[in-house]
């Protein structure tokens, strides 16, 4: 027998074990993309809801939408950070934490010691940073759950706030004020610098997760991290560096917060690890890992704004209400992640 | 002769894990241009050998060289730059990536940083296509069955000398049991790929429990033995009676030994008729029958697709193909809890891992397995339930006569006694073993075997499943030949029976 006919003959036997041709529905079920295409479904279907139920009341002004990146900048800066951790398997808890000692610190910087913005403003995201770092270092080289260790860096970073002063500092900082207040017009509204900042943060870490290889790697570990070391990956510096970013980011996250807001507090920004966790289930990525997009994650930060504003202009209900519908909406999530997981199984 | 320098050299290699001592001091040499078959049945150290020298494992003794330098390799990154690509026995992929990114990951060309995702689908497409498979490079790994992912598991090893040719930078290919879900046509296209790799001067180190292969493909072998070098052999120098002799380390006249005959002689009417019952990657189609109170044994090298064979009739794993009946009723086994209520049940090889619950009782192991043939809705009275375990640990010695003791303080074979009763108190039809006696003392041992046959005479089917071949000569009615994960012979137990009998059929794949 000829090598040729050899070949023959074994590509037509796989070609016969390929997968059926599926029906369309199957194939749309199996699709990796269909939970983002599923929340940026729900983010239109409530927007337009919310176009018929408050027209009148300006809901349909181009302002309003772009308003929900301004709100949310440094929420979605937080959840790019925390969709790098999760898509590599693990998890952070300190996050809001994170952003809370950012405020603090950098305000602390600012009007207590009297150091330039220019100069605090790196400082801020090289303590962020080193502090995913070391979390990141503990976790690999002690083999410890990225669960304990993180929630270890939430309670740390909370009391560091404390350290730093018992009470808030607001800022009175004319670089401050001048640059939370500078807007930049995009003809039909306009976007704040924090909203611009974390727009290209969400491209950059798109670009980082798509196109280079530590983004592939950040892909490989949270598929199957035994498979991963043994195809040669470097497990631990892909790891360390995922928390890096996060830390990284909710640095940055804690900036634009301090940016909004204008003050630093030892209590802001408790829990939203857990806002940015959310927006990134909502956004599609799989909680165990290896699967989803950071473009999800936009779509999960806006339905999670865009709850916020419905409850704003709905006017008669509570706040609150933002919490269930959260909860509501990442039961149903984990529920389609669920039956999406189920079904490539079999 | 004068033989070339090694390109691998491996000395007194010493592998511990926690209470197994996988590899004591093995020896093993691999030259450039040559298959090296490493050989040793399931256990013997093979895959522990390959981990160890791929940095997989940390070395607990011995030496590495390679090019005649000495390494210490401590990851499989490591390994790759040292010019060692492995192929590892459980597949080693992402299966949330696609396949042309399985085969580059970890070496993507990039360009200022940039992956290059064209130059990737296109070159992936081209070496999955002189493989012979026809596949989309763009879909997700787990979208394909194992055999497919096993080839690009292949692909990836090899790849990268193949599309950069000549220099590439592979010195070593390792590939350990690459072939187990493959079918003939990929099988040899896998061949003639390695028979190329080879002629470059590769050195391949190669695993695989199909004897027959070893024999198409390989140079040389390295035998080993419960983690202990047996011996270095040309293939030309050794057959495959005398390879097999050295796999289990008996000589085949030792182990001819008289076997009295004391077995209930007229076995009933067919109890379990299994027929072109198979599933790939685990056996191939069988057809096989057994009586009511016949014993069938089941020989076969460890690996050969005994067990397998036997999850198969108790529905612990999916057949692909074919049907079984149980007296004269075709039974859906689907599901392990089809087969027990049809009166199947099931002793496994692993006591530990997938039979006992060792933080439990006695008492509560024994009556497991009623309770779910029962349902759990229906609890078991507890008068009742006492006086059944009291019996069975009366009836199987089980020591201590405790039913409340934890089953994780008993011995090995007071364990494997425990496991029994759950099972006898269900009181099966078919009585599957499987390796009952491994691992226990000897008086134990004699006492399981006499339950067996107590069964038997009682008028219970047994599939009894053993590695010594005495004690399948000695217990069974029938002798079933496993090899290369078929089913090749029945052999009817009689005078003209031996153990060299049974090792000729294991080593021949043929009953003459
Ligand atoms: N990671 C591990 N932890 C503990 N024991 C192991 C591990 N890997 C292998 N072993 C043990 O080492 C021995 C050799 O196993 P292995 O090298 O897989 O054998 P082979 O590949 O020849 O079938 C077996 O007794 C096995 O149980
Ligand atoms: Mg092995």
């Amino acid at each position: 027998m000829s090598a040729t006919t050899k070949t023959r003959t074994a590509a037509e036997g796989r070609t016969a074990s390929k997968p059926a041709p599926a029906s369309a529905a199957a194939r749309l079920l199996g699709d990796r993309r269909l939970p983002v295409l599923v929340t940026a479904g729900l983010f239109l279907a409530m927007y337009i809801g919310g176009l018929s139920r408050y027209q009148n009341y300006g809901f349909g002004e181009p302002q309003v939408f772009l308003n929900l990146f301004i709100d949310n900048s440094y929420l979605l800066v937080a959840a790019v950070g925390a969709t790098f951790v999760i898509m590599s398997g693990g998890i952070d808890l300190s996050v809001g934490s994170l952003i809370g000692f950012t405020t603090m610190f950098t305000a602390w910087l600012v009007e207590r010691q009297g150091l330039p913005l220019l100069l605090v403003i790196p400082l801020a995201l090289g303590v962020g940073a080193f502090g995913g770092f070391l979390m990141g270092y503990v976790i690999h080289n002690f083999e410890i759950q990225p669960f304990i260790v993180t929630l270890a860096g939430l309670f740390l970073f909370r009391g560091l706030c404390l350290v730093i002063s018992k009470e808030s500092i607001s800022i009175s900082d004319s670089t401050v004020s001048s640059m939370a207040q500078t807007r930049v017009s995009l003809g039909l509204g306009e976007l704040s610098i924090g909203a611009i900042v974390a727009l290209v943060v969400l491209a950059a870490a798109f670009y980082i997760l798509h196109y280079t290889r530590f983004g592939r790697r950040v892909y490989a570990i949270g598929g199957n991290e035994q498979s991963a070391l043994l195809m040669g990956l470097p497990l631990g510096g892909t790891k360390i560096a995922v928390y890096t970013v996060s830390g990284f980011c909710s640095a940055l996250a804690g900036l634009l917060f301090m940016l909004y807001i204008q003050s630093g507090d030892p209590l802001h920004a408790v829990g939203m690890e857990l806002d940015a966790i959310a927006a990134v289930v909502i956004g599609g990525t799989l909680l165990t890992g290896g699967s989803g997009y950071v473009l999800g994650t936009l779509f999960g930060v806006l339905v999670l704004g865009l709850i916020k504003s419905i409850i704003q202009f709905e006017g008669t209900l509570s706040s609150w209400w933002t919490k269930i519908a959260t909860g509501v909406l990442l039961c149903a999530f984990i529920l389609i992640q669920r039956a999406m997981t189920t079904r490539k199984q079999t | 002769m004068a033989e070339p320098r090694p390109v691998l050299e491996m000395t007194g290699i010493v592998k511990e894990f926690p209470g197994v001592r996988a590899l004591s001091g093995v020896d093993f040499r691999l030259f450039p241009g040559e298959i090296h078959a490493l050989m040793g049945e399931n256990g013997a150290g093979k895959s522990t050998l390959i981990k160890v020298l791929t940095g997989v494992h940390t070395l607990d003794g011995g030496t590495i060289t390679l090019d005649g330098k000495a390494v210490r390799i401590g990851s499989p990154l490591q390994a790759q730059h040292a010019g060692i690509s492995t192929v590892y026995q459980e597949v080693n992929l992402c299966p949330n990536l696609s396949v042309a990114e399985n085969i580059f990951i970890g070496r993507e060309p990039t360009r200022a940083g940039r992956i290059q995702w064209k130059q990737i689908r296109k070159e992936a497409a081209e070496m999955v296509d002189r493989l012979g498979l026809d596949i989309d490079v763009t879909a997700p790994l787990s979208s394909y069955p194992l055999a497919v992912q096993q080839l690009v598991a292949i692909v990836r090893s090899v790849g990268h000398g193949d599309s950069d040719g000549e220099g590439s930078g592979t010195k070593v290919l390792v590939l350990d049991e690459p072939t187990s879900s493959l079918d003939r046509d990929e099988v040899l296209e896998l061949f003639r790929l390695m028979r190329r790799l080879r002629d470059e001067g590769v050195a391949i180190l190669f695993v695989s429990h199909f004897l027959d292969q070893i024999y198409e493909i390989c140079d040389r072998m390295t035998v080993l033995r419960n983690g202990t070098l047996v011996g270095e052999h040309m293939v030309a120098d050794l057959d495959q009676v005398g390879l097999i002799e050295l796999m289990i380390g008996k000589a085949l006249d030792q182990l001819e030994e008289l076997h009295e005959h004391q077995l209930r002689s007229d076995v009933g009417e067919t109890l379990v008729k299994a027929e072109g019952l198979g599933r790939t990657g685990g056996i191939a189609p069988f057809d096989l029958e057994i009586k009511k109170g016949e014993v069938l044994g089941l020989a076969g090298l460890l690996g050969s697709g005994r067990t397998e064979l036997a999850r198969l009739l108790f529905g612990a794993d999916q057949p692909d193909s074919g049907k079984v009946t149980v007296a004269g009723k075709q039974v859906s086994m689907s599901a392990p809890n089809d087969a027990i209520g049809a009166g199947v049940a099931f002793c496994s090889e692993n006591r530990k891992t997938e039979g006992l619950v060792p933080d439990l009782t006695v008492r509560e192991n024994i009556i497991l397995a009623l309770q779910a043939s029962r349902g759990w809705t229906r609890p078991i009275p507890a008068s009742q339930r006492d006086e059944l375990v009291a019996k069975y640990i009366k009836a199987l010695d089980i020591r201590p006569a405790n039913p409340e003791a934890r089953v994780g303080q008993l011995s090995g074979g007071n364990q494997q006694k425990v496991l029994l009763a759950r099972w006898l108190i269900t009181q099966p039809k078919l009585l599957i073993l499987d390796e009952p006696t491994r691992g226990i003392d000897v008086g134990a041992k004699a006492e399981i075997q006499k339950l067996v046959v107590s069964l038997s005479e009682d008028g219970m089917s047994v599939l009894y499943i053993a590695a010594e071949l005495e004690e399948v000569l000695r217990l069974s009615h029938t002798i079933g030949v496993l090899r290369d994960r078929k089913l090749v012979a029945q052999l009817t137990n009689g005078p003209e029976i031996t153990t060299s009998k049974i090792l000729e059929t294991i080593a021949s794949g043929e009953h003459q």
